[in-house]
């Protein structure tokens, strides 16, 4: 047995890889002794993941990217040599918002184009009558939660810097915040979106994968210089974590996961039966929806890091002005993902975008992802007026 | 890991300040100018950080309790320091304000700087973390950050005497409901029924409170 190592977790449902790998003696079969650490924020995994009190982390990718650049905070580089899972986020509306835009929608608000026109209208309705602005809670600046709301609104027309307000929330008071009115919408992960249904204060608008259908939400990340030093321990852990992927995804194991995970995460077992099938519970009423793509943990190559993705990310960085456009922060930035670690720890190429969408996002709206010309895909957009959009009238 | 004894509660690292108090520093303001703001949800801890901080001579602290609408009120203070607990979820929220500079007057970073990973792992260690205003001079951001580390680690130490004194105050309660029993049962004194618990201790290399509790478990199963 080597020293034990800490790894921190957000209590999250797409942390069920590293839980599983944990708990389910994953590691322990590799000769690992893990200490599995809760934590309260994403800046506090990220802290102690750069300052090295952790030798692991589950963290959003998004902040695994903008460490690496050294944006937002202090640069230490991240790699990423498995994925812990990918989509799993949904968008929440209040009731009340929810019935704004049913009164708006010109078809099933399913759609995600449907529900864009219906925002925009409810949006500009409200800027006519001089309302207060919709607010909308996500979980971090540099997640897909964030992207994914901005990518959504945008799409129609909606500024998400003029035309909204979106705050940052932490997960744990998303719901809440929906109950008491300070937001109107959010966009987080399992099982969040899943208790405000529960409590009647929340419709799942939209899952996350109907935004995009394939983008890597969590990473386990590990500092750069700690994996160089440490190839064996690396190697070891993501073949662990590969084990367990594969277990979490037999469905023979489905009531075993889904307990052990409930009981790191502090949640019912069928909530986390309820991400991890993708069967979801989307409205008071007890309506529900199903998409096998909802929260991929490990079939169909999920856990194995694929540059597109961090492409997609960093064209998503560059969108938002968190940072310039340049090659050399891609190329950093795509350096994060590392397929080769995986390769060599697991021993088997993983199927390539198994789900059929062309350039491997799959997003709803916009032109197909270039990973090779960001520059040019995030032209496109500004052409069709969402890069910086104005408001537009939809009617 | 950075400790301090009681004693040093009162006094910040002897350093450049004392001098300066009041007077010019080298950041071209003064000290009692500089406004910090408190965030953390235990008013006892909070109560305890701002004091330190008055007594250091900062006379501009404010606490915020609540997280709600937490930018606004910082937006409205516009504090030239922000402290924080670690501990808090709301952490993530003080993060957008490196996205948001024009909502927040000035650009905030986190007092980690590159080469300074020793000073910010001692705080995190304590459990706090603090946001400052780029351009303070890094001594006097030192300088509270250091009190607030031994300020944090005092109030972890009192947290703990308490626990280990409620923990004695449960242990008593424990002993004298076992005393009670043994009494009736066996027709004894007190004394001796203390006697028969530490000699049992003694015997099973246990403590007393767990010998009390195992006669209490034992009457409740033969009951």
């Amino acid at each position: 047995m080597t020293a034990t190592l800490r790894i921190g977790f957000i209590p999250l449902i797409d942390a069920t890889a590293l839980i599983v790998a944990v708990d389910q003696g994953f590691t322990a079969a590799e000769g690992l002794s893990i200490e599995l650490v809760r934590e309260v924020s994403w800046s506090n995994v990220r802290d102690k993941l750069n300052l090295g009190l952790f030798a692991a982390a589950h963290l959003l990718s998004p902040v695994a990217i903008a460490s690496s650049l050294g944006i937002g905070h202090v640069r230490v580089p991240i790699i990423a040599p498995f994925n812990l899972g990918l989509n799993g986020n949904a968008i929440t509306v209040s009731p009340k918002l929810y019935a704004e835009l049913s009164g708006s929608a010109d078809g099933d608000l399913t759609d995600p184009n449907v529900s864009l026109r219906a925002l925009a209208r409810v949006v500009s309705e409200r800027k006519a009558r001089g309302a207060e602005p919709l607010t909308f809670g996500m979980t971090f600046p540099f997640s897909h939660h964030n992207y994914q709301l901005r990518f959504w609104m945008a799409a129609g027309g909606v500024d998400p810097d003029d035309d909204v307000r979106l705050v940052v929330l932490p997960p744990p008071f998303m719901v809440e915040s929906l109950a008491s009115g300070h937001v109107d919408c959010f966009c987080v992960g399992a099982p969040w979106n899943s208790l405000a249904v529960d409590l009647g204060i929340g419709h799942i608008l939209h899952f996350g994968c109907e935004i995009q259908s394939r983008v890597t939400e969590k990473v386990f990340a590990l500092r750069e210089q700690w994996a160089s030093e440490h190839p064996g321990t690396v190697a070891a852990l993501v073949r662990a974590l590969a084990a367990a992927a594969d277990f979490v995804e037999d469905p023979q194991n489905l009531t075993a996961v889904s307990e052990c995970v409930a009981r790191r995460v502090g949640v019912e077992s069928g909530l986390v039966e309820r991400a991890l099938t993708g069967h979801l519970k989307v409205a008071p009423d007890g309506a529900v929806r199903t998409d096998r793509r909802y929260l991929v943990v490990g079939r169909d190559g999920a856990a194995r890091p694929d540059p597109v993705q961090a492409a997609w990310i960093y064209a998503q960085i560059v969108r938002w002005r968190q940072a310039p456009m340049s090659e050399e922060y891609l190329a950093t930035a795509q350096a994060v993902f590392r397929p080769d670690l995986y390769d060599a720890a697991v021993g088997k190429q993983a199927p390539i975008n198994p789900d059929g969408s062309d350039d491997g996002i799959g997003a709803f709206a916009g032109p197909p992802f270039d990973a090779a010309n960001i520059a040019g895909h995030l032209t496109a957009w500004r052409v069709k007026g969402s890069g910086r959009p104005r408001l537009l009238l939809v009617r | 890991m950075v400790t301090a004894k009681a004693s040093d509660l009162s006094e910040t690292r002897k350093g450049p300040e004392p001098a300066s108090r009041g007077g010019q520093t080298p950041g071209g303001q003064r000290d009692s100018t500089l406004k910090i703001a408190i965030v953390d949800e235990s008013p006892l801890r909070a109560a305890i950080l701002e004091d330190g901080l008055r007594e250091a001579g900062f006379a501009l602290v404010e606490r915020i309790a609540e997280t709600h609408n937490l930018l606004a009120r910082i937006y409205a203070l516009d504090p030239d320091v922000i402290l924080i607990d670690l501990e808090s979820p709301s952490r993530d929220m003080l993060e957008q304000m490196f996205q948001m500079s024009r909502v927040v007057k000035r650009p905030i970073a986190m007092f980690v700087d590159q080469s300074d990973s020793a000073s910010i792992q001692a705080a995190v260690d304590a459990g706090v973390s603090a946001y400052i205003v780029g351009g303070l001079h890094k001594e006097r951001v030192t300088s509270i950050l250091d009190l607030c580390i031994s300020r944090f680690n005092a109030f972890a130490r009192l947290q703990a005497e308490l626990d280990t004194a409620k923990g004695a105050l449960e242990d008593r309660k424990v002993i004298d409901r076992a005393k009670g029993v043994l009494m009736k049962a066996k027709k004894i004194t007190e004394e001796q029924a203390y006697a028969l618990l530490r000699k049992t201790a003694m015997n099973e290399n246990k403590k007393i409170a767990e010998i009390a509790q195992s006669v209490l478990t034992a009457t409740e199963m033969l009951k």
